[in-house]
C-alpha cells in the first residue's frame, strides 16, 4: 500500500488518479482476416478508454465480437496492443508487461485446469509458477482451498467436478498469488443460477478484502447485481460508461407503458410530441412505451393528451429502465438477442 | 525468495532472464508434463506397442535379409535394426507432440500460464523434455528387450546413442511445435505431419540401411539431416564412437537444434492468442 498524504481539496482528482488500478488510453487492436481471398483489416478495439479505481468491480459489457475479450486480452498481457497506453496496478503494459503478469490474476471464460491432476496440485504448480517454494505453495494452496470451501475435493482429480466446482477452483487459481487486479472473463457462463450466486459472493468477498475486479459478462442482471460501474462496448467502441443507475437514469428517468386498443399511429404521434415525453416506442403487446425524465410529473399530462383526443386507452404502468434497454438505447440492439 | 530493494514502487524485482529462474521453471512444467505422463499409463502403451510389435514380429527376419551388408550373426542383424527403431519411435513420437500442444492450447492450460512471470521458452521447452524423457523410457525399453534376441551393445557408445536420440528429440518435437503453431488447426495438422514425417523417417535409412539403397536414392537421402544422425546411431550401437559418421551425426543435429527451438519459442511467444 503506497501511503495516503493528505492532500489539499483541489487536488483531489489527482488523488483518484493515483488510486486508479486500471487506466487505458486509446487503446486500439485490428486484425487481418483472409475472406475470400482477399485480406481484410478488422478494427477490433477502436481507440478506448477506461479508468477502474482500486476496490471496484468494473463490468465490460457487450455483445458477442463487440470488442471484449480483446480488450481483456490485451490488457492481461495475452495478445499486443497496436496502439494506446494502459497501466495496470501501477505498471506501464506496454512497456513492463512481465511486471503486469506479477500483479494480475486472469481466470479465462473455459478456465484452464488439466484433467488429470487434482484442485490443489493445479494451486501449489500455480503458486509456484508465479515464483513461490514448495512450503510456501502449499500453504497457500490449502489456504485458498478453504477459502473457496474446495477442501473435500482438494484431491480430486479435476475432470471429476462439477461446473460450479470447476469455476470455483479456476478462480481460487487466478487468485493464488494475492494479485492488485483480477481479471474474470465471463465468469459465469453456462452455470446454473445457484452456482452463478455463489461465484458472485466469491467475488465480492475478494472485492471486500481490497482487490480491484474488471469483469467481462454479457449477462445484464450480473452487471446490474454485481457490479459498481460499467462501461458498454459495441463495435470496438465504448458507448456508454457509468453506475448501473447512472446509466439507467441517463437514458431517460423512467419509463411509463400505455396500453392502447388499437396502436393507432396518431396517437403515437401526439404522445410523442407532449413535451414531457423524451422517446416513444411501441411493443408487439398493444403497449406503448414512453421515455421520460420523471414519471411523476409525466404521467398526468400524459392522461390529460389522451382525455383531450378523446383516446380509449386500458392499463398505465410504470417501469424503471433496465440495463437492457441501456445496452438497446446505446447499440441499437437488446443484448438478450446475441 | 531473494531479498528486494526497498522501494516505493520496485518495478522488476527479478530479472526476467536468470538463468535459475529459467531452469527452476521448465522443471516445474516438465514435472507437471510428467505427472499426467504417469496419470494417463495407456498412452505409454500405445506409444511403444507398435515397436515392440516390430521388434518381436519383424526383426527375427532380418539375418538373411541383411546378410549383404555384413550381417553374420543375429546379434549384427539387430545391431542395425535397432537404432533404426528407437529412430523411427522418436523421430514420429516427436514429430506429432504438436497435437498436445494444440490440445493444451484450446483447454486454456498454456493461456493460463502466459499470464503468469513463466518463461515463455520455459513452457515450451519443459514440455519437449517430458515428450523426450518418455520417449527414452520406452527407447531403454526396447534395448533391453533385444537382448534376449541377441543385441550386443558397449555401455559408453549406448549412453552416448541416447543422449544423440535426446537431441534428435528435441529438434523433432520443435518443428512439430513450430508447424502446430504455423497450421493451428489439428484436422490440417495430422496429414501435413504425415506426408513429411513418413519419407523423412524412410530417407533416413530406418528400416533397412541406405547402404543396400541405389545412388539417387542415397543423392536424396544426403539432404536428409536424419539421414546423418541415424547412421551416426548405428555406428554408436555398433561401438565405434570414433566412426566420422558419429561426429558428422551429431554435430548436424546440434546445429540445427539451436535455430528451430528458437523458430518455434518466435511463433509461441508471437502466435499464440
Amino acid at each position: 500500500m503506497t501511503s495516503t498524504r493528505p492532500a489539499p481539496a483541489s487536488q483531489q482528482p489527482v488523488q483518484q488518479v493515483a488510486d486508479e488500478m486500471i487506466g487505458v488510453r486509446g487503446l486500439r487492436k485490428s486484425y487481418t482476416v483472409k475472406h475470400k481471398r482477399k485480406t481484410v483489416s478488422v478494427d477490433a478495439v477502436r481507440g478506448i478508454d477506461l479508468s477502474v479505481r482500486r476496490g471496484e468491480i468494473f463490468g465490460f459489457l457487450g455483445p458477442n465480437g463487440a470488442g471484449k475479450t480483446t480488450t481483456m486480452r490485451m490488457l492481461t498481457t495475452l495478445i499486443e496492443p497496436d496502439g494506446g497506453e494502459a497501466t495496470i496496478a501501477g505498471v506501464d503494459l506496454r512497456r513492463a508487461p512481465g511486471e503486469v503478469r506479477r500483479r494480475i490474476g486472469y481466470v479465462a471464460q473455459g478456465g484452464g485446469t488439466t484433467d488429470e491432476v487434482t484442485g490443489r496440485e493445479e494451486l501449489v504448480l500455480q503458486a509456484r509458477m508465479h515464483g513461490m517454494g514448495r512450503a510456501e505453495a502449499e500453504r497457500r494452496a490449502d489456504a485458498a482451498l478453504s477459502a473457496f470451501d474446495l477442501t473435500e475435493y482438494a484431491g480430486r482429480k479435476c475432470a471429476t467436478y462439477s461446473g460450479g466446482q470447476r469455476r470455483r477452483v479456476d478462480i481460487a487459481l487466478g487468485v493464488i498469488h494475492d494479485p492488485t487486479v483480477l481479471f474474470l472473463d465471463e465468469p459465469t457462463a453456462s452455470l446454473d443460477p445457484q452456482s452463478r450466486a455463489r461465484v458472485w459472493d466469491e467475488i465480492r468477498r475478494l472485492r471486500e478484502n481490497g482487490m480491484t475486479v474488471f469483469i467481462t459478462t454479457h449477462y445484464l442482471e450480473e452487471a446490474d447485481a454485481l457490479c459498481d460501474r460499467i462501461a458498454i462496448i459495441d463495435h470496438g467502441e465504448i458507448v456508454a460508461e457509468g453506475t448501473p443507475d447512472q446509466l439507467k437514469h441517463e437514458i431517460s428517468g423512467d419509463v411509463v407503458m400505455v396500453e392502447l386498443d388499437p396502436v393507432a399511429d396518431q396517437t403515437v404521434a401526439l404522445l410523442g410530441e407532449l413535451p414531457v415525453v423524451s422517446q416513444v416506442d411501441t411493443t408487439d403487446t398493444g403497449f406503448v412505451r414512453l421515455y421520460v425524465p420523471d414519471a411523476g410529473l409525466a404521467i398526468p399530462q400524459i392522461l390529460r393528451a389522451l382525455d383531450g383526443a378523446a383516446v380509449e386507452f386500458g392499463k398505465i404502468e410504470l417501469q424503471r429502465p433496465s440495463l437492457d434497454d441501456v445496452f438497446l438505447a446505446k447499440t441499437g440492439r437488446s443484448l438478450r438477442e446475441s | 525468495m531473494t531479498a528486494v530493494a526497498a522501494g516505493p514502487v520496485a518495478v522488476r524485482r527479478q530479472p526476467d532472464a536468470s538463468p535459475t529462474k529459467f531452469l527452476r521453471e521448465t522443471w516445474l512444467v516438465f514435472a507437471r508434463q510428467m505427472l499426467i505422463v504417469r496419470r494417463t499409463p495407456i498412452r505409454l502403451v500405445i506409444g511403444i506397442a507398435q515397436p515392440i510389435a516390430y521388434l518381436l514380429l519383424f526383426a527375427p527376419l532380418l539375418k538373411p535379409a541383411l546378410a549383404s551388408v555384413g550381417a553374420r550373426t543375429t546379434a549384427d542383424a539387430y545391431r542395425i535394426y535397432v537404432p533404426g527403431l528407437l529412430v523411427i519411435l522418436v523421430l514420429l513420437s516427436s514429430l506429432f507432440t504438436g497435437f498436445s500442444l494444440l490440445a493444451e492450447l484450446r483447454a486454456g492450460i498454456i493461456e493460463r500460464a502466459r499470464v503468469t512471470p513463466v518463461s515463455r521458452f520455459a513452457l515450451l521447452l519443459g514440455r519437449a523434455l517430458s515428450e523426450v524423457a518418455t520417449l527414452m523410457g520406452q527407447a531403454l525399453l526396447i534395448t533391453v528387450l533385444a537382448i534376449p534376441f541377441g543385441l550386443s551393445v558397449r555401455i559408453g557408445p549406448l549412453l552416448l546413442a541416447y543422449v544423440l536420440l535426446i537431441v534428435m528429440g528435441l529438434l523433432a518435437a520443435s518443428l512439430s511445435y513450430a508447424i502446430a503453431l504455423l497450421i493451428k488447426s489439428p484436422a490440417a495438422l495430422g496429414p501435413l505431419i504425415n506426408t513429411f514425417a513418413q519419407p523423412l523417417a524412410l530417407l533416413s535409412g530406418v528400416l533397412l540401411p541406405l547402404t543396400l539403397a541405389p545412388h539417387w536414392l542415397i543423392a536424396v537421402a544426403r539432404w536428409n539431416p536424419f539421414y546423418w544422425s541415424t547412421n551416426a546411431t548405428r555406428a554408436l550401437f555398433g561401438g565405434s564412437v570414433s566412426d566420422p559418421a558419429v561426429w558428422k551425426g551429431m554435430l548436424l543435429m546440434v546445429v540445427l537444434l539451436v535455430p528451430v527451438m528458437w523458430w518455434s519459442v518466435r511463433l509461441f511467444a508471437k502466435r499464440v492468442r
